[in-house]
């Protein structure tokens, strides 16, 4: 096990979330690693990874309720500098249908494609809503084979390209 | 020949704005070979500006000659204060540096640039320049101006939006 714990937050968006809280850990002792912490839907969610000795389970609880969050603390195994870097991108956009996001990440699944951030959105309007997805991941597999299974759900409403991501190094 | 030390963040030398080179003799010929040793020695990198290594002239190396994908490019390129005369369009695109270990970010680009550069014997050319190419010398002209791509990094969804007004740009005039 590492030193690492993963905190998880979620609630109604509100302004002070990030300050309260990271003040909060920064009180307590804690060191902050890689988060991710993003509006979805009106509800604002915070995933970080911390560490230090600060007693965040006895200590952020009220800070938390007071800002109507719910939230996790797990430890994790792993650290930081443990990065993979994307080497394949794969937009879709297309009617917003159920079943899309299942669709689009078997078929990469079975190419071997290992996700590694996945983003997504519903755009247009009410009446004719589009959604729009962004997966950026890693795979071993040549672009011919990922295209191919690309290529086998794209069409009709539902748009999906698959484009190699070169990282400059400069 | 020698392998030079590369600065990384947060090192303050990385914000300095390098001096123009004036003096095209053999100091500079020996600086060159050393910065492309440099270079080679890293990771797969298309570039390296002289600053990156604690020399703070107007100096980069780029080299788009060997990606995964090829990519429209002039093979290697010492350029010597070098200058963008032109710019067209924009994208994003990935990018780290080997002045940042362990991080990589989507930065807003120009697609098109017209290149003005002394070569290593003095004398100028011009360059009409692309994509991954266009994107490398921009990275490493911030060197030379004191700027990192971190100071340029944009979020994915901006990527996303950028992308979309642009392409509709795009379109229009097509
Ligand atoms: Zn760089």
């Amino acid at each position: 096990m590492s030193e690492w714990k993963m905190l998880t937050l979620v609630g109604e968006d509100r302004p002070g979330i990030v300050s309260r809280i990271t003040r909060t850990l920064f009180e307590l002792g804690c060191a902050l690693g890689e988060t991710s912490m993003i509006r979805l839907g009106g509800n604002f969610t915070i995933m970080m990874m911390v560490s230090g000795d600060g007693e965040i389970q006895a200590q952020l609880p009220p800070v938390a309720e007071s800002l109507g969050l719910r939230m996790h603390l797990d430890p994790i195994s792993g650290g930081l500098h443990q990065h993979r870097f994307a080497n394949y991108q794969v937009r879709v956009s297309g009617a917003d249908r159920p079943g899309i996001v299942a669709q689009v990440t078997g078929a990469l699944a079975d190419a071997g494609f290992n996700i590694l951030e996945l983003e997504s959105d519903v755009a247009g309007s009410e009446q004719k809503p589009v959604y729009i997805m962004q997966i950026q991941g890693y795979s071993e597999a040549l672009l011919e084979d990922l295209e191919g299974a690309v290529n086998a759900v794209s069409g009709g409403d539902v748009d999906v390209t698959l484009s190699p991501i070169e990282t400059l190094i400069g | 020949m020698a392998i030079l030390e590369i600065l990384t963040i947060p090192d303050e030398r990385l914000k300095q704005v390098s001096a123009p080179v004036e003096d095209f003799g053999a100091p500079l010929q020996g600086f060159l070979a050393d910065l492309e040793e440099t270079r080679l020695n890293g990771p797969a990198a298309v570039g390296i500006a002289a600053p990156q290594v604690a020399h703070f002239q107007r100096i980069c190396i780029v080299d788009c000659s060997v990606t995964r994908k090829p990519v429209p490019n002039h093979g290697r390129l010492v350029l010597i204060n070098p200058e963008i005369i032109e710019w067209d369009g924009y994208e994003a695109g990935r990018e780290g540096c080997l002045s940042v270990p362990d991080y990589t970010g989507n930065v807003i680009r120009a697609t098109k640039i017209r290149l003005k550069a002394q070569q290593p014997s003095g004398e100028e050319r011009e360059y009409a320049m692309e994509g991954f190419e266009a994107r490398a010398v921009q990275h490493e002209l911030d060197h030379l101006d004191g700027l990192l791509f971190t100071d340029r990094v944009v979020s994915r969804r901006t990527d996303l939006f950028r992308r979309k007004v642009y392409q509709k740009g795009g379109n229009k005039s097509s």
